[in-house]
């Protein structure tokens, strides 16, 4: 298994059940850090659920119930113990639809910090942050206006920015380009690859191409299971597993 | 295959029963504006020849030509400044704590389905509710602050359900933005829902202030007085307001008294505009400063 690197992210034996209906089944997955991983698979096969797992999102939707382990750094996230707001704050995300907050740029990137706290300036802050999400050149004189002013494409690097800008150890994402054209849906991809030397990201996509292209380690899911989890190239050129194959060749999904 | 003879026949048809819902409905809009209009030109050429700085100066009169609203004018400022100081709190705070803090579960849905209940239950009764709690429990007499009380009780259920919508008109995607940046639940209703929420609060805090100023059951309940000849003072003072006023004088047999009864409603209508658009100027100055 994927192995060069520490994992910072591991689950045990994980379940989640929405009421009666089990979408994730006894998953057993550790992501290395600084790394790219992604987690592919049909509708409704449960990515999206496991990945809300990893920063306790789950906890807004009625009904759920998670058994079994995440651990983040050796801690087990579902401990009482656990803070979930400082939890959420190491581990950000990114979601389907750009989310901006009906507010300016610059105030779309600093609340965060802001609210956490943060001792040094915020102008900087924001200023790295949109750097890092390679958007600064296009909003640089324009950060006063409204973050929904920007196009689809900027608005999700704005709030790829705005979860940069928390310094996350962390950063998931949930089908981000699901809602962008195709050159917009690069220039993220191109973001990720500058963004892994720092953090370490999970994504769940729906395009196999983009898991393809982005990612260092590729999980496959079909109903609620892990199918088949291991280095990308693998996943894709040699499977070992035959509904792993069937998926990426394009046989079913 | 379609017809096409048969389908231009029924497109006619079609085009004909849009044409006669169209109408049907203009003239439900019209219904209300011209009745609304009718009513407004006999009150004031009714009232107007009363409504001079005289009336709005001077007490109540048992004669006509000395007859004035201030009294009621200021009773009615005194009772809708303090029902909003304590229901707006009281009234928002409940709709945050059950929208965005409290849980789902059986209990809520009791307190929820109380509170639809609640706006639904005739103003009498909630003046008999002040008359009990506030006038003899509490001691607070036939005052001022009794007949605020009151009114709050009455207008509570209206500000948390119209207040609730209003929060639940922010989509969820900008709470989970905000939780997923660490934030407290506290952090991302104060900087995010309630400023987006607000205009849409301030649309059912406007309404329910307006039903509060008209209201007159409540206030005859708890006893407010039908003629002062003075000014509130202080929140245990006795007092009238306009409604109660308006009414008192449209009741007397002489005939100049229903001119001044006119000339009332005209105030009332007036402060009643008045609120109404400083609360949506300020509403508007605030959504557009918002961002």
């Amino acid at each position: 298994m994927p192995g060069e690197n520490h994992p910072i992210l591991e689950t045990k034996d994980l379940n989640i059940a929405y009421g009666t209906l089990e979408a994730v089944r006894h998953i057993n997955l550790s992501i290395p850090e600084k790394s790219i991983t992604a987690i592919i698979g049909p509708s409704g096969c449960g990515k999206s659920t496991l990945l809300r797992a990893f920063n306790r999102m789950n906890e807004f939707i009625a009904s759920v119930r998670t058994t079994g382990m995440v651990r983040f750094r050796e801690q087990n996230i579902y401990e009482t113990s656990v803070d979930v707001v400082s939890l959420r704050r190491a581990i950000g995300m990114v979601f389907q639809k750009p989310n901006p907050f009906p507010k300016t740029i610059f105030k779309n990137v600093a609340w965060g910090p802001r609210i956490n706290g943060y001792p040094g300036s915020l102008q900087q802050r924001v200023e790295e942050a949109l750097k890092k999400a390679a958007l600064w050149d296009e909003v640089s004189d324009k950060l006063d206006q409204d973050g929904l002013s920007l196009s689809g494409g900027q608005q999700q690097r704005l709030c790829i920015a705005r979860t940069i800008a928390m310094e996350p150890e962390v950063i998931l994402m949930d089908e981000p380009c699901s809602a962008l054209d195709p050159i917009s849906t690069r220039r993220i991809e191109d973001l990720l690859f500058e963004l892994k030397q720092r953090y370490t990201i999970v994504i769940v996509t729906h395009n196999m191409q983009q898991a393809a292209r982005v990612s260092d380690h590729t999980a496959f899911m079909y109903q609620g299971e892990l199918i088949e989890y291991g280095p990308t190239e693998l996943i894709f050129t040699r499977p070992k597993v035959k509904q792993t194959e069937d998926y990426v060749t394009g046989k079913f999904g | 295959m379609f017809d096409t003879r048969k389908l231009e026949k029924n497109l006619k048809r079609r085009k004909l029963v849009g044409k006669v819902s169209l109408l049907v409905c203009v003239a439900s809009t019209l219904f209300g504006i011209v009745l609304l209009g009718v009513l407004l030109i006999d009150i004031v050429r009714d009232g107007y020849a009363y409504l001079d700085s005289q009336f709005l100066t001077s007490f109540p009169s048992r004669f006509p030509a000395r007859a004035g609203i201030k009294s009621a004018l200021w009773g009615s400022t005194w009772l809708i400044g303090c029902t909003a100081l304590f229901s707006i709190p009281v009234g928002v705070g409940a709709s945050i704590y059950l929208e965005e803090f409290a849980a789902r579960n059986w209990f809520t849905r009791f307190i929820q389905l109380n509170i639809a209940n609640l706006a639904a239950v005739p103003s009498i009764v909630y003046g008999m509710l002040g008359l009990v709690i506030f006038v003899r429990w509490l001691n607070l007499e036939r005052s001022v602050i009794s007949g605020a009380l009151t009114m709050s009780l009455l207008i509570l259920p209206t500000i948390i359900i119209a207040s609730q919508e209003a929060l639940k008109a922010i989509p969820d995607s900008i709470r989970f933005a905000a939780l997923a940046l660490g934030s407290s639940r506290w952090q991302m209703v104060r900087d995010h829902i309630l400023p987006s929420a607000f205009p849409g609060m301030m649309t059912g805090v406007i309404l329910a202030m307006s039903r509060a100023i008209g209201e007159t059951a409540p206030l005859i309940m708890i006893g407010a007085l039908t003629y002062v000849a003075f000014v509130p003072e202080r929140l245990s003072d006795p007092f009238t307001a306009l409604p109660i006023q308006i009414f008192n004088w449209a009741s007397r047999p002489q005939h100049e008294f229903h001119n001044i009864a006119a000339a009332g409603i005209i105030v009332l209508l007036l402060l009643l505009l008045t609120m109404n658009a400083v609360a949506i100027l300020s509403r508007n100055h605030f959504e557009r400063e918002q961002h």
